[in-house]
């Protein structure tokens, strides 16, 4: 059921129009069709999401969309431009292949989370699973908590922020993205090394975490990237894999 | 692989090494000791292009019944026989309505020339067929010529976003393809210029290997639901096709049928790659011919054989392999090394250039290297400008046309008004292991190798 509280129209909408979906007693599908065709500047709020999948998908308007529970599998799967907010947690690959806007969990994140992301901001206030920006592309993910093992695997572009530890093998294989980590490292993967901050890191890392709300202190996090020796395939590297 | 090195006989006349009584092993053969030089000098394992080059059971070893007393022709010139396929309209609101079952399969801009891909799309529209995107993303010149375009969805997802897959026609998630069922993309250094590095976000000139399994789904319950995403974000209008490189197609056809797919694709080891380790194209798959009934037993016993479409690649090069991979159930095929070589890949008039590469017209298979001189598997700017995309265009479009009336000659004489009527009873088997794969009888005889009385 789709409850538009003011008229929901295709011209410029006023900010105050306002709807609610509630996942109770109306599909998914019907959701995610609503949002495609909503309006700059509306804002959606989504009742008992019951952990469904697929939920506001595709999103490509500067729309403020609340979820209030958790949601399951690709939770504002290739998002763009507008915001949405999870009050609760969110399965595998929340954000995934994400081009712009900002997905905000108040909760944890399962497995592959903002998975080969483009742009736009993933913020998880709580831990994330294993393959965290996994094959990134140009994303920034801030975590609040830890994340699991595999993250940042053949991360291409883009910023992981993490203010817990990370698991094992960190950025394996990974490519031109840059990771912070305030907390310890199990273990990094092949090709990711330690690297040194400079004042242009902890400048872009303080607006990543202002960016998501929080306030800790730049200094206290270490940089991981690629090595890249790794970039040409060689005989030599046979036994670094 | 390039001829690199060729032993004594190799330069004798044929004669002449009969007359001096030499042997040749056939465990060691020349191409197998080249194999084991090159590997010596180098270090690494050869990748190469192209798909399987060893002999395997095909649609050579099975021929048509034509019509005689018991069934009656049509008039091979007179009397219409049909081509047209619809593909994904099990669940999609817009399936796509091809005039000849022969499609264009799926090939990267990166790994092909950006005229490659042009003269690709302009071929497969002239003749109502569809063309496909690749390892690399959409680009605008493809989208521009392709009247119906396939957009693959790859565990890369390099240059995947949501605008590029709205505008496609239809989207292809691929599991694997067949010359390297369970192995990534590769695309040296060489062939990642500026262009390609930017549509994959890569550095420029870095060697990309992709990754082998999808970054946030394993196994088909996560795969509907990874379809499911793909439905709602294009509102479930575009078909969604599940591409597997032939290996368990039996099961790989069921499960990606319960996952929620319009439309199956199977690659048999004989279809091509740009980059892969040799020793993977010809030691792992299945052929073609063995992986078709595999795939159409999944469908029917599923109840959905034609209502979920089979498109078959791997080895389809002539009229008569599109009318008996459709006779042995298929909806439609793809063509990709053909395709290629429509476009003037191993032509004879670079004999010259590819001799100085230390191969030779008809054994060209270097892909990966980008030095291709007919301009079609390469990202230089001088070699890619000898493909006129316009003249490579209607080259492919008479190619395609001349698959489908090959198609429906056959077709007519086995007395069917389309080419979907093509039926197993069409065939029989010239060999004992085409028997057994194709599940058609031995010819002259009802003896099918393996089936159950």
């Amino acid at each position: 059921m789709v409850t538009l509280i003011q008229s929901q129209t295709q011209d410029y909408p006023t900010a105050a129009d306002e709807a609610t979906v509630d996942l109770a007693d109306s599909p998914v599908r019907n959701l995610n069709q609503a949002l495609h065709g909503a309006a700059h500047g509306q804002f959606w709020t989504v009742e008992n999401p019951g952990g469904k999948h697929n939920l506001a998908v595709g999103i490509d308007a500067e729309v403020s969309v609340t979820i209030n529970g958790h949601a399951g599998y690709y939770a504002a799967g290739m998002h763009q431009k507008g915001e949405v907010t999870i009050y609760g947690n969110a399965g595998v690959g929340l954000a995934e292949n994400i081009m712009s806007g900002k997905v905000h969990v108040k909760g944890d994140a399962s497995q592959s989370a903002a998975a080969t992301g483009h742009g736009g901001l993933v913020v998880i206030d709580g831990n994330a699973g294993a393959r965290c920006g996994i094959s990134m592309k140009g994303v920034d993910i801030v975590v609040g908590g830890n994340i699991g093992h595999m993250s940042a695997f053949m991360a291409q572009a883009g910023r992981l922020v993490v203010c817990g530890d990370a698991g094992d093998a960190l950025g394996d294989s990974i490519y031109e993205a840059r990771i912070y980590v305030k907390g310890t490292v199990a273990s990094l993967g092949a090709d990711c090394i330690e690297k040194p901050m400079s004042i242009e890191h902890l400048d872009e890392l303080a607006e990543l975490l202002a960016a998501a709300g929080r306030t800790d202190n730049p200094a206290d996090f270490k940089r991981y990237g690629s090595a890249r020796n790794l970039y040409h395939f060689s005989v030599h590297n046979s036994t670094s894999y | 692989m390039t001829i690199t090195s060729l032993g004594a006989p190799s330069t004798l006349p044929a004669r002449q090494v009969e007359e001096l009584g030499l042997r040749e092993s056939a465990t060691f053969d020349r191409a197998t000791i080249a194999d084991i030089q090159r590997a010596a000098a180098t270090g690494v394992y050869d990748i190469r292009g192209w798909g399987a080059k060893r002999k395997v059971p095909h649609f050579d070893d099975l021929l048509f019944l034509g019509a005689s007393m018991s069934r009656y022709p049509l008039e091979g010139y007179r009397e219409k026989c049909d081509t047209d396929v619809v593909l994904g309209d099990r669940y999609a609101s817009r399936p796509l309505h091809l005039q000849t079952p022969v499609t264009i399969a799926g090939m990267s801009f990166g790994a092909l020339s950006a005229n490659a891909k042009e003269a690709l799309g302009r071929g497969a529209s002239e003749v109502g067929t569809s063309t496909t995107t690749g390892d690399g993303g959409m680009t605008p010149e493809e989208r521009g010529q392709s009247k119906h375009l396939v957009y693959q969805y790859l565990p890369s997802r390099y240059g995947m976003n949501p605008d590029d897959l709205r505008k496609a026609d239809a989207i292809e998630v691929v599991l694997g393809q067949g010359a390297k069922p369970g192995g990534g993309g590769m695309l040296l250094g060489q062939k990642i210029t500026e262009r390609v590095a930017r549509m994959r976000t890569l550095p420029v000139g870095i060697d990309q290997r992709s990754a082998s399994r999808h970054p946030d789904w394993t196994g088909p319950d996560d795969l509907e639901i990874k379809i499911g995403e793909l439905r709602e974000i294009t509102d479930w209008k575009t078909p969604i096709y599940v591409k597997i490189g032939a290996s368990r197609p039996y099961y790989d056809t069921a499960l990606a049928v319960k996952a929620g797919a319009d439309v199956v694709v199977v690659d048999g080891m004989q279809g091509g790659t740009a980059a892969t380790q040799q020793v993977f194209i010809e030691n792992v798959g299945i052929p073609t011919l063995a992986a078709i009934p595999q795939a159409v037993q999944a469908l029917q016993e599923l109840g959905l054989h034609r209502k979920v479409q089979l498109i078959v690649s791997g080895g389809i090069r002539t009229g008569a392999d599109v009318a008996k991979a459709m006779a042995l159930g298929a909806d439609a095929v793809a063509i990709g090394t053909a395709a290629l070589i429509a476009l003037g890949d191993n032509d004879p008039r670079y004999a010259a250039e590819y001799a100085a590469m230390g191969s030779a017209a008809g054994f060209y298979d270097d892909f990966q290297d980008g030095r291709d001189p007919a301009g079609i598997t390469t990202q230089d700017p001088e070699l890619s400008s000898r493909l006129d995309p316009i003249a490579g265009g209607r080259r492919l479009a008479n190619y395609l046309r001349v698959l489908t009336m090959e198609a429906q000659t056959i077709a007519r004489a086995c007395g069917k008004s389309h080419l979907r009527n093509l039926e197993p009873e069409d065939l029989v088997a010239l060999t004992i292991e085409a028997s057994a794969m194709a599940r058609v009888p031995l010819a002259g005889t009802s003896w099918i190798p393996g089936a159950k009385q």
